[in-house]
């Protein structure tokens, strides 16, 4: 479903993937793990086309889309959730949800969703008609995965989505996530809590400094020595 | 005659309400403006002069009825915001956002020109197509104008409020100011949505423009300058960004300003503006509502420098280029020429202060020509007033003007970027507007004269030759002080502040104070041109210093190239003869200044030269 | 070195908020004088917040930094520079149209004497002259820091010699960092901050700068190091920090938090202890919330 053949990005002068390749299948969830300033974050950024690779190509659904301006990626059915959630401060969860549903027109169908995310996450119906801006950590994270779910996304993107929650709002973020792939929705996500992420995760891929160093299922990652490593021991700098 | 008083009372609310919806709906643009594009567009007061003038050719020329009257002129100023946007501003987007300002600036330098080339100068007769009959009311009498006035700002808010509540676009574009990268990744085209909100920003100026055209009979291009420094206020005093805060600063800045004037007589209309402007960007930088809003913050390094390695000017050039300034006038005997190039000099001043504070220290100023005016009165009133030999009354007019115009500005001190370009903007108009109303020393708007004439050694210089060279004496000798300057400690500190004031404090720089002797040393050298240029002429007044000075000072500077001496003389040269070489364009010199600005922060933002 | 010498910075309790997010939370450090301290920890755990809180460019909302036995809490960081505190910065903050020697003489800023001009007024109309009137004496000071300042340039060997006189954007980000470090070398610190030194380099630009750094401890000087590439601490280091969540959550010498499992759940994440309670806990919530 998504690829990443060979990518390279760079901030200025500073090169943060080298030939980075990764593929997600359909109905997956992977996960891109990786300790501090490994390149996760620019991965997702790279994908939305926030970051445009120097080399290397990101493929969606059989087409290429590195190059495309961001709100084409997403209306080719890519929903984002951002690191740190992103929400609309200045608007109610009601016009955030909405506001997920930018890219479609067909309303009646998006009135439906809304009240299938209201279900799923039934915490946000009594905050309908709160700012964003003053919902907790956890209920951001659930209004940004609804807000993404809006778009009826082929392939689910988290950036860091159990950063800065609580350990109750965490289990309860990942349920959602398992339940949201069990309705059929691929999900990417990139995570620094590794053991988290393989709990719900198929395959993760472990990043550092660029390359990707490791890579396979979920079972197997989990607890393995090499992932260990790959967090603690980067001072070969590799 | 407590009835009179009363009267006189309920009238000047109306006035101040009528004056303040208008304001408001300036404000409005502004503050879309900067909540969805993070700038504080100067073209904006061009826009409503555009507005203005659509309404007048409508109404006046064409004999239109107010509907199609409006209709045209939200039809153009829409195009016209669009057009700012796609081709002025779009790939300005990813820089320090004093670029997008200043290409705004020049922006508004073309518009307001070709409107003068078009239309003449002068104020034209604007009558609205309403009866002039007013409606007693309580011992108020309201006007048909008012109603309508207030009748179509209260529309078009209502109209703005639904199609931001309730509309997909109204919706994306406040996402797209809330968090732009989030609306992104929801799928908004937040291009478009930048175009949009300066096509919605501009009808709204526009329309305000043809309502105060009407209200106060006449139109003019100058017109722009004053609305969109009304517009700052209003947006400033309600919190930057802030829709309603707009609103409600327009209504309050109307009341203070047309109370303000009953109490103080019309010559103080604009300090109350431009007080205001300073005030709550100094003590309350988020408006007078805007506790939860800070200023949003601004990228690392606030200020237009870029990158380059500037062009290395031999010391033989420079000698041999003063030697040739000299000799000139053996050679070229035109009078003219001597007196375009004596100009040239004074300006290469201007720009050469302007380039140690804006381009080495990094304090974008906007108000230099309050510098030279306050040199230019401090040595006339001197001589005139205290009878000190000019030679001594340059030099103090210089210290003067520094001592005065640091102090001034110091409030200035605390802020960053634009912020800095806006208020030192409002400090130059205030000293201004004190030249214009502290009459019992500066004569008020009927300016100074017989002011006498420079002097060397007592002998007094009258002629175009000697003036020549004096000019250009005082710009060498600017210059050397200068450059000794940048080659001491103090440039490379300036520098360092300039390119990342955080990184300048961990390594003990003292940000106040290198501001300070930045605002000093360029005081000085500005102080000693408005000085000399009083002497001169042997007449200034208030408009001898106008603002737009300190905008051509600055264009000049980005020409030569930032913090660069040698770049600050050329673009002065440049941008002074240029439009006197080509002489059927001398008429159109600010439409080539825009124009010139707009280019070069596109294309060579390192100016000829090179940032120093 | 170590315990037995003299504690030069001290920081008790100290803590900041940033709009109800604690992004440090009461954390305590010594360092004695000749010590390499290295703060470690996992992306927005308060490690750079802390260093902005010490070096003066954030203030803290409690707690108390001394420097030297005399309170340092609340002052700007141009005065904190004067008393011996440098620091780099995370992503590297160089002058990027200074040159390189400039760069490092802005490092050397208040050794010079026109610093000690401090008066308000007097003092500032003073600096002015004496950079106009530029005095043999102004001028030997001027030539004599510009040599020490070669001289650091010349610490990194022929990386940055040769570029002295370039501007510093046009250098390679590892030169960048080398540059910030001169820099801060040049204030003739006696304690040095360093944010992450090696970011951006790679291995062998990585072990050049570990090799840089021994050199300097070897020398004496007082290092606080935030790092991520920990075999680079573990080296490094006498002792290490290890925060999370603003926390400072281990503290001892580098082997032994090495293998604190603690540290390692911090990094690796907390995982789930025991599922069948957290589900409890979702369904519970999920009945409440219905």
């Amino acid at each position: 479903m998504l690829s990443l053949e060979g990518v390279e990005t760079f901030y200025g002068p500073l090169q943060v993937h080298f030939g980075v390749s990764l593929r997600v299948e359909p109905g997956e969830i992977v996960c891109l793990l990786g300790g501090n300033a490994s390149g996760k974050s620019t991965t997702m950024k790279v994908i939305l086309g926030l970051v445009k690779p120097r080399a290397g190509r990101v493929v969606f659904d059989g087409r290429p889309i590195s190059g495309l301006p961001t709100p084409e990626i997403i209306r080719r059915g890519i929903g984002s959730v951002p690191e740190s959630r992103r929400i609309f401060p200045d608007m109610t969860v009601r016009e955030n949800l909405l506001m997920g549903a930018y890219t479609r027109r067909d309303r009646d169908e998006v009135r439906r969703d809304y009240e299938r995310m209201l279900e799923l996450f039934p915490r946000l119906r009594q905050r309908l008609n709160q700012r964003g801006g003053v919902l907790s950590g956890g209920e951001q994270q659930m209004l940004a995965m609804a807000r993404a779910l809006m778009g009826r996304p082929k392939l689910l993107c988290m950036d860091e989505p159990t950063m800065g929650l609580s350990p109750l709002f965490v289990d309860r973020v990942l349920e959602l996530i398992r339940r949201v792939n069990q309705q059929g929705v691929t999900v990417f996500m990139v995570e620094q809590n590794a053991n988290l992420a393989l709990q719900i995760a198929h395959r993760g891929y472990v990043l550092q400094n660029g390359h990707i160093v490791l890579e396979g299922a979920a079972g197997e990652l989990l607890g393995s020595p090499e992932v260990r490593d790959a967090y603690l021991g980067g001072g070969d700098g590799r | 005659m407590p009835d009179f008083a009363l009267r006189t009372l309920g009238d000047q609310l109306i006035n101040g309400l009528v004056i303040g919806n208008v304001y408001a709906l300036i404000a409005i643009g502004l503050a879309l403006i900067f909540g969805v594009a993070n700038l504080i567009n100067f073209a904006h007061g061009s826009v409503y002069m555009v507005g203005a003038y659509v309404g007048w050719v409508a109404v006046m020329w064409l004999g239109w009825p107010l509907a199609p009257t409006f209709v045209a002129v939200a039809v153009v100023c829409a195009a016209l915001g669009v057009l700012i946007e796609r081709f002025g501003l779009r790939h300005l987007q990813s820089q320090a956002r004093i670029a997008p300002l200043l290409a705004t600036i020049g922006i508004s330098f073309a518009l307001d020109q070709l409107v003068q080339i078009i239309f003449s100068p002068n104020p034209q007769a604007f009558s609205s197509p309403l009866p002039a009959t007013r409606i007693a009311l309580g011992g108020v009498s309201i006007g048909a104008l008012d109603l309508l006035i207030a009748a179509i700002t209260f529309a078009v808010a209502a109209v703005l409020f639904g199609f931001l509540r309730f509309t997909r676009l109204g919706w994306a574009l406040r996402a797209t100011a809330q968090d732009r990268e989030a609306a992104q990744q929801m799928g908004v085209d937040v291009d478009g949505i930048n175009a949009l909100t300066f096509a919605v920003a501009s009808v709204l100026g526009g329309i305000g423009g043809v309502m105060i055209g009407m209200y106060f009979t006449s139109v003019y291009p100058t017109m722009s300058y004053g609305a969109m420094l009304k517009g700052f206020a209003a947006n400033l005093l309600g919190g930057l960004g802030s829709v309603p805060g707009a609103v409600v600063g327009g209504l309050l800045l109307g009341l203070i300003e047309t109370f303000g004037v009953a109490l103080l007589g019309s010559t103080y209309r604009n300090l109350f503006t431009f007080v205001i402007l300073i005030g709550v960007l100094v003590l309350r930088p988020t408006g007078l509502f805007g506790a939860r809003r800070a200023l949003p913050p601004e990228p690392l390094t606030g200020t237009f420098v870029a990158s380059s390695r500037p062009v290395r000017i031999p010391a033989w050039l420079v000698g041999a280029a003063l030697v040739a300034a000299i000799l000139l006038p053996f050679i070229a005997t035109d009078p003219y020429l001597l007196q375009i190039l004596t100009s040239a000099w004074l300006f290469g001043m201007l720009a050469l202060s302007i380039t140690l504070v804006t381009g080495a220290a990094g304090q974008m100023s906007l108000g230099q020509a309050g510098f030279l005016a306050i040199g230019g009165y401090a040595s006339a009133l001197l001589t005139m007033r205290l009878g000190l030999p000019v030679e001594a009354s340059l030099l103090l007019g210089a210290v003067l003007a520094a001592a005065l115009g640091t102090l001034l500005t110091w409030p200035v001190f605390r802020l960053r970027s634009q912020y800095v370009a806006l208020a030192t903007l409002g400090i130059g108009e205030v000293i201004n507007q004190i030249i214009l109303n502290w009459e019992d020393l500066t004569n008020g708007p009927l300016g100074l004269s017989n002011i006498p004439p420079l002097t060397f050694l007592g002998l007094p210089i009258t002629q175009n030759v000697p003036i020549y060279w004096a000019a250009l004496a005082v710009l060498a000798i600017a210059a050397l002080f200068q450059w000794r300057l940048m080659q001491s400690h103090l440039g490379r500190t300036w520098r360092a502040m300039r390119e990342d004031d955080v990184a300048a404090r961990a390594f003990g720089i003292s940000l106040n104070r290198y501001k300070a002797l930045a605002f000093i040393a360029s005081g000085l050298v500005a102080g000693l041109s408005g000085a000399f240029t009083a002497h001169m002429y042997s007449y200034i007044n208030n408009e001898t210093f106008a603002a737009t000075t300190s905008i051509l000072g600055l264009t000049m500077v980005i020409l030569g190239g930032m913090g660069n001496l040698a770049g600050a003389v050329v673009g002065a040269i440049a941008l002074t003869a240029l439009p006197e070489v080509f002489r059927p364009l001398a008429d159109a010199r600010y439409l080539i200044y825009g124009i010139v600005l707009l280019l070069l922060v596109r294309f060579r933002p390192q100016g000829l030269l090179g940032t120093v | 070195m170590g315990m037995d010498g003299k504690a030069l910075l001290e920081v008790r309790g100290l803590r900041r908020e940033f709009g109800g997010v604690v992004a440090v939370d009461g954390v305590d450090l010594v360092a004695y004088e000749g010590e390499t301290i290295s703060v470690i920890g996992p992306n927005g755990a308060g490690k750079t917040t802390l260093f902005n809180l010490i070096s003066g460019l954030d203030q803290p909302d409690a707690g108390e930094i001394c420097l030297d036995g005399r309170p340092i809490t609340g002052l700007p960081p141009e005065v904190l520079a004067a008393r011996g505190l440098a620091r780099t910065f995370q992503h590297g903050r160089v002058f990027g149209n200074l040159s390189v020697l400039d760069n490092v003489l802005i490092g050397a800023h208040t050794r010079q004497s026109a610093y000690r001009l401090r008066a308000p007024v007097v003092g500032m109309a003073a600096e002015l002259l004496l950079a106009l009137i530029q005095l043999p004496a102004w001028r030997a000071e001027q030539r004599r820091l510009r040599e020490e300042a070669l001289e650091v340039l010349a610490l990194f060997g022929d990386r940055l010699l040769p570029r002295a006189d370039q501007p510093a954007y046009s250098l390679s980000y590892a030169n960048r960092r080398r540059t910030e470090i001169a820099r801060a070398l040049a204030l003739r610190p006696r304690i040095l901050l360093l944010d992450e030194p090696t970011a951006g380099m790679n291995p062998t630009e990585t072990a050049e700068l570990l090799e840089f750094i021994r050199a300097l401890k070897q020398q004496g000087l007082t290092i606080l190091l935030i790092e991520h590439k920990l075999s680079l601490v573990m080296q490094l280091s006498d002792r290490v920090i290890v925060m999370d969540d603003g926390r400072k959550i281990a503290e001892g010498r580098p082997e032994d938090v090495r293998d604190d499992p603690q540290v390692i759940e911090a990094y690796l994440g907390h995982g789930r202890r025991d599922p069948e309670v957290t589900d409890w806990k979702v369904q519970s919530e999920d009945r409440k919330l219905h």
